[in-house]
């Protein structure tokens, strides 16, 4: 199987020094910018919407349709989300660290296209080490006379400015980044206005672009449009990238097509399970979406609608893999306490639903679990999401507390059995089996941090007076 | 009149005249206050305000929402460690749990010296290379309980002014999510993100 590789080529032909502007430029590199200054809106927005490139910060919506949307007012702004936080993902990353000029060119030919003469990257604070090689490659670019006044000799102004996060996965939903960009709590904004392109940061048009969908746009350019779109006859078009991690024995990044079966993903990208053991089940696309199980999706094809007719997505392409020995009530206990501490609180279904989610996880995980707590739990995530379905019924401003809702879906639906055994056996059987009790990190409702929620420390309440209330 | 150093007020101008609106600043600033006071205090806080003309609530309001704004007394430095789903699957909670072992620092805690303070952390992005540990912000991919006893031990005794990630790496860690890694020597100097527009970075040396 031979992958034409996009975003990830340079760093794989020349590994040492493809980060630099020296290589970058050797490469081809910042030709597109110069070419876009002499192009018009109307053509680069074109040229993207003709690619049918999707978003790939994990809404996979299309980025030259969210371009078209930009409203007249100006200044416009650009922003790009380097806020990678879906639990899995860790592509922006290796984009930022390994080939940071193909994102900053990307961002001019946006800027340009969106007429933007002020540029945000927002790189979440847990990334020192993408941030300063991204800062040092703007500065390589300042120099050379890319960013700054009259970009290449031009009569354009473009400046870029890294923002760093501080540890709040919420900042990716883009209005909660714009809030935080504003200096304000990063809590999402409701809608309407749906789209920042109308009013976003400052309540002015503004363009939020993931990282790797801005590192595809110098190729669009390079190519055009059409190319991209027929690179590979897929199901979606252009390449993805795959951050797959788990039980698998090579877990990394890949680039691929729209192509692969998951069979293939995980057995022959991945090397298949450690140890040899058997696959259990499996997240397609990070923290958020439903998982999937070998029985009835293992042949489906990895792509967007394929994920969504079966019930799931692809998000943000991680992919995590779990062996027959995983406990799957500790696996969704930690899904779901990831996003009992990012969630941001505005929201009574999310803040309240997936605190009382994570307790009764934890519970059922540590053998005081009640004969009624799937079904408990179940009626906790009806409260967050109607009928725990995919694409999940929203009663919150944006979709943080619906997705805490997806592994209770695996364990309705496929890991029933197993979560009756915890309680019946009053412990974790996998436990039991091996007869060791196992390390357990805290919840995250015991710390003294700042993000916990007024009334929900102290420990886990296990007795089944207080998980009753919380129920009604 | 300003409780800062010459150097950070500086430094804060700077990163103001990065934004069309002095509020927008008020992210970087904090952690300007971490760097200049080891974490963010009461001081902290109103110096931000009056700098991006806000008031202390509105400072405080912020400082609140996010996790890497220690408000409490924090150690030179700051373990976390990573239990996400693709770190707990491959032990992260193990190494937790030996960090917290090795250290007698709990959870959310910092010891009596103010020397180490450890947390457990939500997914850091280093899900190739899990379990993940990171030293002030500074990533250890591929860790083993014992390697992370062996990483309390050497940041007691070794005390390195510098946290750089390529040192602990070939130290402390295993298999990474990515390995073309090229070597830099700039790191951390205190419990908080290490970058250079802020001041908070050192480099050990030349390039």
């Amino acid at each position: 199987m031979s992958t034409p590789l996009v975003v990830t080529k340079r760093m794989t032909e020349y590994p040492s020094d493809s980060h630099t502007i020296a290589r970058y430029e050797a490469t081809g590199g910042y030709e597109q910018a110069k070419r876009a200054l002499g192009m018009t809106r109307d053509e680069l927005v074109g040229e993207v919407k003709t690619s049918e490139l999707l978003g790939r910060g994990g809404a996979a919506f299309p980025a030259g349709v969210k371009w078209g949307f930009l409203a007249p007012e100006r200044p416009a702004y650009l922003v790009v989300n380097a806020d990678e936080s879906e639990p899995g993902t860790f592509k922006d990353r290796q984009l930022l660290e390994r080939d940071p000029h193909q994102m900053i060119e990307g961002m001019i030919i946006t800027a340009i296209a969106n007429e933007a003469h002020l540029a945000f990257i927002y790189i979440r604070g847990e990334y020192p080490k993408p941030a300063r090689r991204t800062q040092r490659a703007i500065e390589e670019a300042y120099q050379n006379g890319y960013l700054g006044r009259g970009i290449f000799g031009s009569d354009y102004d473009l400046d870029i400015v890294v923002h760093l996060g501080a540890g709040a996965y919420i900042c990716g939903e883009e209005t909660a980044l714009i809030n935080s960009l504003e200096g304000e709590r990063g809590e999402p904004r409701l809608k309407p206005p749906y789209f920042p392109a109308a009013k976003g940061l400052y309540m002015k048009p503004t363009i939020v672009n993931n990282v790797e969908t801005m590192s595809n746009i110098p190729h669009i350019l390079e190519m055009g449009g059409e190319a991209y779109r027929d690179l590979v006859i897929a199901l979606d078009t252009g390449t993805y990238m795959i951050s797959l991690s788990g039980h698998v024995k090579r877990p990394g990044n890949y680039e691929l097509p729209h192509t692969l079966s998951w069979r293939e993903l995980i057995y022959d990208i991945g090397g298949g399970i450690r140890d040899d053991k058997e696959l259990k089940a499996w997240i397609p696309g990070g923290a958020s979406a439903p998982w999937f199980v070998p029985d009835e999706h293992l042949d489906l094809i990895v792509a967007k609608e394929a994920c969504a007719l079966a019930g799931s997505m692809l998000g943000s392409g991680a992919v995590v893999v779990m062996d027959e020995d995983t406990c799957m009530v500790r696996a969704a206990e930690r899904i779901v306490r990831f996003f009992s501490h990012e969630s941001c609180g505005q929201c009574t279904p999310c803040r309240e639903g997936t605190t009382w989610m994570e307790m009764i996880l934890r519970r059922i995980d540590e053998g005081a679990g009640r004969p009624v707590d799937l079904d408990l739990l179940i009626d906790v995530s009806d409260g967050i999401s109607v009928g725990l379905q995919w694409p999940p019924k929203m009663t919150t401003i944006c979709p943080l507390g619906p997705s805490a809702v997806s592994p209770i879906i695996a364990l309705r639906d496929y890991f029933r059995d197993e979560v009756q055994r915890h309680v019946d056996l009053g412990g974790c059987p996998f436990e039991l089996k091996s007869g060791e009790t196992r390390a357990r990190a805290p919840s995250s409702l015991a710390g003294a941090g700042p993000e916990v929620r007024g009334g929900s420390t102290g420990s886990i309440p296990s007795d089944r007076e207080s998980a009753g209330e919380g129920s009604s | 009149m300003s409780h800062w150093s010459e150097s950070t007020q500086e430094r804060a101008r700077e990163i103001i005249d990065l934004y069309p609106q002095k509020r927008s600043a008020v992210m970087p600033l904090l952690y300007l206050a971490m760097a200049e006071e080891g974490h963010l205090t009461e001081t902290g806080m109103e110096e931000v305000a009056r700098w991006c003309e806000i008031t202390p609530a509105q400072v405080l309001s912020v400082a609140s929402f996010y996790t890497m704004y220690k408000r409490e007394r924090t150690g030179k430095y700051l373990i976390s460690c990573c239990t996400s789903i693709s770190c707990m699957l491959l032990g992260g909670d193990e190494v937790m749990h030996a960090v917290e072992d090795e250290s007698g620092v709990p959870h959310g805690e910092t010891d009596e010296e103010g020397l180490l303070s450890v947390e457990h952390a939500e997914c850091i992005g280093a899900c190739g290379g899990a379990p993940a540990v990171q030293v002030n912000y500074e990533l250890i991919e591929g860790v083993t309980p014992d390697k992370a006893r062996d990483l309390v031990t050497w940041l007691k005794k070794a005390r390195p002014v510098v946290v750089n990630t390529d040192e602990m790496q070939e130290l402390f860690g295993g298999r990474r999510s990515f390995d073309w890694a090229i070597p830099e020597t700039d790191g951390a100097i205190g419990p908080f993100p290490a970058f250079q527009p802020l001041g908070t970075v050192e480099s050990e040396g030349g390039e």
